[in-house]
């Protein structure tokens, strides 16, 4: 098996990585810009829904159900799909998919041709998930990436740090850098408008002259057998229609059951993902189409994890994601990070809870511990994760794979936390432990705050002062006020509404 | 095993609990959101136009389709274009005698490059998010007519326009496995500092042709 998520099993540790990233502050300004605007966008959008509690509603119920029954609507969309002349292929994993892909571009690729082979690209996370493009490299296949932010990423040899914006770390010097840089044009300026018209202009006669193209999908329809790509450029439009060979690679989530469902999430997405009331271009395709478009169609169905998150219910959840980032733009974590500290593809909120789990706790398993638990993320998300529970939940699993290793049952953390728990579970031992720390607290107070406390506590007060444990506690005064000993009953007898 | 056995069987191992029958849990989806309005048509076409302008498309606004001829050659002498596309079989009395006219009998992409406007009709409209739907073929067109040109106009009827997405796509639910797309404005991006630009690879500007 080979599961990959991007380079996350090479990834740092996520409070190592977010250091480096807090000292950016270039990248800090970037992001905060970015998400700021499209934060506010999207709360335009929604607040003018006034049915948007109920769309969240439906969309989680028709995941939900889907995934129930994911065995029964991927086939029900292999058979509309094949029936309309496309050909599915099924990938365990992230090098099957690969080589799926590679041995179709070659199948495609006439023998005789000596010219490096080229396929143009829609955006897909997917493909980034199996690091599509390093694959194609290797076997001397040139990926050419379409969307602007992934051309961006691209020619800058940068990682994307954004599910939907994938270069909202960068600003736009730093893109006409990069464009300057890799298209001969050094006369280049800065200007959004002109560094927009040189991506055009660059890509047209890509779009024209490559023969095949990658895509991803954002649903794929059980009972038409069709799949749906969500975009706003017309890169997708152009690698969907132009070529003569379209190869869709699909995560086994991203189906849904019925063409009917579309109305739900072509409502919700568009508005989470931008702010926009409908992204400017949604294609839709069955197959293969005489005369109009790719006349050779290949699906290429995806587990790579997946399964795995389909026994627990509460993981399982996960698998409802329909990529809009929102929980990243409201994130708080992720506002001042940005995406690379994630050490993943998919970053913020719901990466925290996909790459952990698409590669078993092997890798990222920091992620869920990237979170302050506010719950930002779940009240913006479109279908209804709940991602703040299934961080606990994973936070869980960490705790206790670790307490089976020796390191871990030695580790400074288990056995504290080993200790409060015998503690906490006895009233006098509790009473004597907050009289011995009220000893022990005396060396580390200073003008009546604790600021520089040793071992595990002093990454707390390195950057914020502690109140010490009072000298009189709450179970203390109780006991004094009056010698009575409390009851339920005693209580209810004086009566009275105090 | 094959890839497809294996990863069936994972599923159905997962799944261990098995709820009833798929078609009947569908059905039963809660869907209390709007799916129909009570909006009247001068309301709809109100909000579509105001949509359809947001989004910085020209709107131009016919009685009946005799005008519609006149409407293009208006749309194009603004725009100083001078030839138009339109899809093989397209009615004749809707295109300006003025104007070069190239019918598209399956012409290469490297030809239909060289086009700058190109005109079609549509399936079906959504006022509320200024949506156009585009079901391939007939006088919609190919797909690839209306994304080379820089300049797509779109003749829209009165009657088509819904006032929500739910309505809309249930109109188009009979052509489902045509190639569909649908069109909210020009291609746009906001990949840079998310500043909104209006064309990027797709045509640059949009004119709806709305006829009563």
């Amino acid at each position: 098996m080979s599961i990959r998520v991007g380079k996350a099993a090479k990834a740092p540790a996520f409070p190592i990585a977010a250091h480096k990233a807090l000292e950016n502050n270039q990248l800090r300004a970037n992001v905060r810009r970015a998400t700021t605007t499209i934060r506010n966008k999207r709360a335009l959008r929604v607040e003018e829904m006034p049915d948007w509690e109920s769309l969240r509603s439906a969309g989680a119920a028709i995941k939900q159900h889907t995934l129930a029954h994911l065995d029964h609507y991927l086939e029900e969309f292999v058979r509309n799909c094949e029936r309309a002349g496309g050909k599915v292929h099924w990938a365990r994993d992230a090098d099957e998919a690969n080589s799926i892909a590679i041995n179709l571009i070659r199948t495609y690729t006439p023998k005789d041709s000596t010219a490096p082979v080229e396929v143009i690209k829609v955006k897909t996370m997917t493909s980034d998930e199996i690091q599509m493009n390093h694959a194609l490299e290797r076997e001397g296949i040139v990926p050419i990436e379409t969307d602007l932010a992934d051309m961006i990423v691209q020619l800058g040899k940068d990682e994307p740090s954004h599910i939907v914006v994938p270069a909202l770390h960068k600003n736009r010097t730093e893109i006409r850098d990069i464009f300057r840089a890799s298209m001969a044009q050094p006369e280049l300026t800065d200007q959004p408008e002109d560094l927009t018209a040189a991506a055009r202009k660059y890509l047209r006669e890509r779009f024209l002259r490559t023969k095949i193209a990658v895509s991803g999908a954002n649903f794929a329809i059980a009972d038409t057998g069709s799949v749906c790509v969500v975009e706003s450029e017309g890169n997708g439009r152009m690698c969907l229609t132009l070529p003569e060979v379209l190869i869709t690679l699909v995560g086994i989530e991203k189906v849904i059951p019925s063409f009917g469902d579309l109305e739900v999430f072509l409502q919700t997405l568009p508005r989470s993902a931008t702010g926009e009331r409908m992204n400017p271009y949604n294609s839709l395709w069955t197959g293969v189409t005489p005369g109009d478009g790719p006349q050779h169609f290949h699906v290429i169905l995806l587990d790579n994890g997946r399964t795995k998150l389909l026994e627990d219910e509460m993981e399982r959840e996960t698998l409802q994601c329909i990529r809009c980032a929102a929980c990243l733009n409201a994130c708080p974590v992720y506002r001042e990070t940005g995406g690379h500290a994630y050490g993943s593809i998919y970053s913020g909120p719901i990466g925290a809870i996909l790459s952990p789990q698409l590669q078993s706790l092997e890798h990222s398993r920091s992620l869920p511990y990237a979170s302050t638990l506010c719950g930002a993320c779940y009240e913006v998300c479109p279908v209804k994760i709940n991602i703040p529970e299934v961080l606990i939940h994973l936070r869980g699993r960490v705790v206790r794979e670790d307490q089976k290793t020796l390191k871990g049952k030695l580790g400074v953390e288990n056995i504290a936390m080993q200790a409060a728990a015998t503690i906490f579970r006895s009233e006098r031992r509790y009473e004597a432990s907050q009289r011995l720390a009220r000893i022990g607290q005396l060396a580390f107070e200073r003008k009546g705050l604790l600021t520089n406390l040793p071992g595990m506590a002093g990454g707390w007060t390195a950057t914020r002062d502690l109140k010490p444990i009072p000298s009189h506690s709450f179970r203390d005064w109780w006991k004094s006020r009056n010698n009575t000993t409390w009851s339920p009953k005693s209580n209810m007898s004086q009566g009275g509404a105090n | 095993m094959t890839a497809r056995e294996e990863i069936l069987a994972r599923i159905q191992g997962a799944l261990h609990v098995r709820a009833s029958d798929p078609a009947n849990g569908h059905g039963k989806i809660e869907r209390t959101y709007t799916r129909t309005t009570s909006m009247n048509e001068h309301e709809t076409i109100e909000l579509f136009i105001d949509r359809l302008v947001d989004y910085d498309t020209e709107v131009i606004q016919v009685a009946s389709d005799s005008e519609i001829a006149g409407a293009v050659a208006q749309s194009m002498t603004k725009a100083q274009e001078t030839a138009l596309l339109a899809p093989a079989g397209f009615p004749q009395e809707w295109l300006p005698t003025s104007i070069a006219i190239t019918l598209d009998e399956n012409l290469s992409h490297v030809t239909l490059d060289a086009e700058k406007t190109v005109i079609t009709t549509c399936e079906a409209a959504v006022a509320s998010t200024g949506t156009i739907f585009l079901v391939h073929g007939g006088t919609q067109g190919r797909r690839v007519i209306t994304l080379l040109p820089d300049h797509h106009i779109c003749i829209v009827r009165r009657s088509q326009v819904y006032s929500v997405l739910p309505e809309a796509l249930a109109a188009v639910t009979a052509n489902a496995t045509k190639p569909i797309t649908t069109i909210s404005g020009p291609s746009a991006t906001s990949d840079i500092e998310m500043v909104r630009i209006r064309g990027v690879h797709g045509p640059r500007s949009l004119t709806v042709i709305l006829v009563s």
